[in-house]
């Protein structure tokens, strides 16, 4: 991630033509959230489609648009049924990449020009990720999975109930989430790739927001079966449940630091509501700081371990926020809720109440760059609690 | 110098006097560690292997409300197939104050009538359905209906009802008792309700 952060800094400076030797380069400052200049693309030759899906990847991974001469890239493309795109540094005249695509859907071509694009700027691209999310008709939900962006979106339960809080095993094709199915709050676990479910967690009461640990081998979960609420942790299998917390407060909203030590929720202490974090194998719970943030819940721990985003709550209404792992001041990022981080720590995936409904959208957090996602085609329904596949 | 050394002793047994006062309070947002005798019914069956050990301390739930509880539920399923009835104990709704559990004291007779109904018929459950208004997060709602129904089944309990006798389900902000986006309608949503349940 430093490396990164260097590889960027050093990019960005070269294009202000300020690069020199002497320059002492603060990594802190540089990967500020929301403090980080756009870098400035022009793209000719595409249209229609490939033109907008492009755009909308590349914009929520930082870059802008604007014509040959105010830009740092250059991307020329060409659509004759498949997509050929070269993209050029303006700066160095250096070729970046110049590749012809087959196969798939324009889209897919598409996406995968842009994770080619980014990977040239040492950066781990988006454009092929997956999301699941909850899409809500009114009288019932149901958990669904699309690409990034929205599109290709596929139905992964059909049982005209209630669902809620779909959560990634990471790197594998498979979800827990909770479903009313058997009339119950119950989670599930549910592998993708063969469609095969069964009961993860149906205890009396509810059983809520499943989080899977980093190596998939445990689950954190909010529990009530003991008579209140409270931090559960469980093997994958649903053997071996251990309650971690034990107060008259709420907790919610579980999520795990990327080493797997770490389990970090919403918390409410003396009355105050705070984000906490406590060793998986249960002990002391500390407070993390949010400096500047009022009410803190539903946080989500970036894969590089450095940042956890939460939602903050006002009277007014949400906010996106993102503060230190180890904690301290907090940057406010965007009106929303519900973050979840995207693999590359980079773009948050978030919820904005719209009118009467919730749609998705994606953030860029050092740019601040933020655009809805698709909806699902002839849903005047919600999308909401996004998690990203990782 | 014997005066300054007596100073420094007595100071220092202040001290320690005062930290050992500190550490006997236990601040509410620490894990109870296992063996430790706590208040609250619903405790975890010892040998539980959280926490790295203990110490013999105050509970932890030395701060907790008169609402707060733990009585285990029943195991999911366990009234299946039980004739369902909403009507009964409608105008009984308790009614929540905004982010809050608590029942008010405005509340306390429904409760009262609902323990009353279950004692009067003896061979009906009732679940507790926790709801909200939409002005949490989702995620957060869903905590704090089952946090409703909770504490209203604690009440219950309290009453006298067997604590088999009481489901719970949380509802979150899914179903609302009216629609509409300002304070009129989210009062009406903050609520419990209560289903009869009789043996088929």
């Amino acid at each position: 991630m430093r490396t990164l952060g260097l590889a960027l800094a050093f990019l960005t400076l070269a294009s202000a033509g300020r690069a020199t030797a002497q320059v002492q380069i603060d990594i802190s400052k540089i990967l500020q959230p929301g403090n980080t200049k756009p870098l400035w693309v022009s793209i000719s030759g595409l249209s229609g489609e490939a033109l907008q899906v492009l755009q909308f990847d590349l914009y929520v991974q930082g870059f802008n648009f604007t014509n040959q001469s105010g830009a740092q890239y250059i991307i020329n493309g060409t659509v004759a049924g498949n997509l050929t795109a070269q993209a050029t540094d303006k700066i160095n005249g250096r070729t970046l990449i110049s590749r012809s695509y087959t196969g798939g859907t324009l889209r897919r071509q598409v996406h995968t020009f842009a994770d080619d694009f980014v990977a040239q700027l040492q950066r781990k691209g988006i454009a092929q990720t997956k999301i699941a999310f909850k899409n809500d008709t009114g009288a019932n939900s149901e958990i669904f999975v699309s690409d990034f962006d929205g599109f290709s979106p596929q139905a992964v339960t059909k049982d005209a109930t209630i669902v809620a809080a779909p959560a990634w095993v990471p790197g594998r094709l498979a979800i827990y989430y909770t479903s009313y199915k058997l009339k119950n709050p119950d989670i599930f676990y549910h592998d993708l790739s063969t469609g095969e479910r069964r009961i993860f967690a149906r205890y009396g009461g509810s059983n809520l927001s499943p989080a899977v640990s980093p190596d998939g081998s445990k689950v954190a979960m909010i529990l009530s079966k003991d008579g209140w609420s409270d931090l559960y942790v469980g093997d994958a299998g649903g053997g071996n449940v251990r309650r971690l917390t034990k107060s008259q407060e709420d907790e919610s909203s579980p999520c795990w630091s990327p080493d797997g030590k770490w389990i970090c929720f919403a918390d409410k202490s003396k009355g105050r509501r705070s984000l906490s974090k406590i060793p998986v194998g249960g002990g002391e719970i500390q407070r993390l700081t949010t400096g500047g943030a009022p009410s803190p819940t539903e946080p989500d721990w970036s894969p590089d371990g450095n940042w956890i985003a939460f939602t903050s709550s006002t009277r007014a209404g949400f906010d996106v926020w993102v503060v230190p792992a180890k904690g301290g001041a907090a940057t406010i990022l965007v009106g929303g809720e519900d973050p979840t981080w995207s693999p590359n720590s980079r773009t948050l995936a978030y919820v904005r109440r719209q009118g009467g409904g919730r749609v998705l959208s994606l953030l860029d957090v050092p740019t601040k760059q933020y655009k809805d996602i698709a909806r699902i085609s002839g849903s005047s329904g919600s999308n909401s609690q996004p998690s990203w596949a990782k | 110098m014997k005066m300054t050394k007596f100073v420094v002793l007595f100071v220092c047994g202040l001290m320690l006097t005062s930290v050992g006062v500190g550490c006997r309070k236990k601040p509410s947002y620490l894990t109870p560690l296992p063996g430790q005798r706590t208040q609250a019914p619903g405790d975890l069956t010892p040998g539980d292997p959280i926490g790295t050990g203990g110490t013999s301390g105050q509970d932890v739930s030395s701060t907790s409300t008169g609402e707060f509880g733990g009585t285990p539920l029943n195991p999911a399923g366990t009234h299946d197939g039980w004739i369902e009835n909403a009507a009964a104990l409608k105008a009984q709704t308790v009614y929540f104050d905004f982010d809050s559990s608590a029942i008010k004291a405005s509340e306390q007779a429904n409760v009262a009538a609902v323990a009353d109904y279950l004692k009067a018929n003896t061979a009906a459950a009732v679940r507790v359905e926790g709801h909200c208004d939409e002005r949490g997060t989702e995620g957060y709602n869903e905590a704090l209906g089952s946090r409703r129904a909770l504490a209203v089944r604690e009440d219950l309990i309290r009453l006298g009802i067997e604590s088999g006798r009481v489901d719970t389900i949380t509802y979150g902000e899914q179903r609302p008792a009216v629609q509409g986006y300002d304070e009129s309608a989210y009062r009406l949503n903050r609520r419990a309700e209560f289903i009869v349940l009789t043996p088929p």
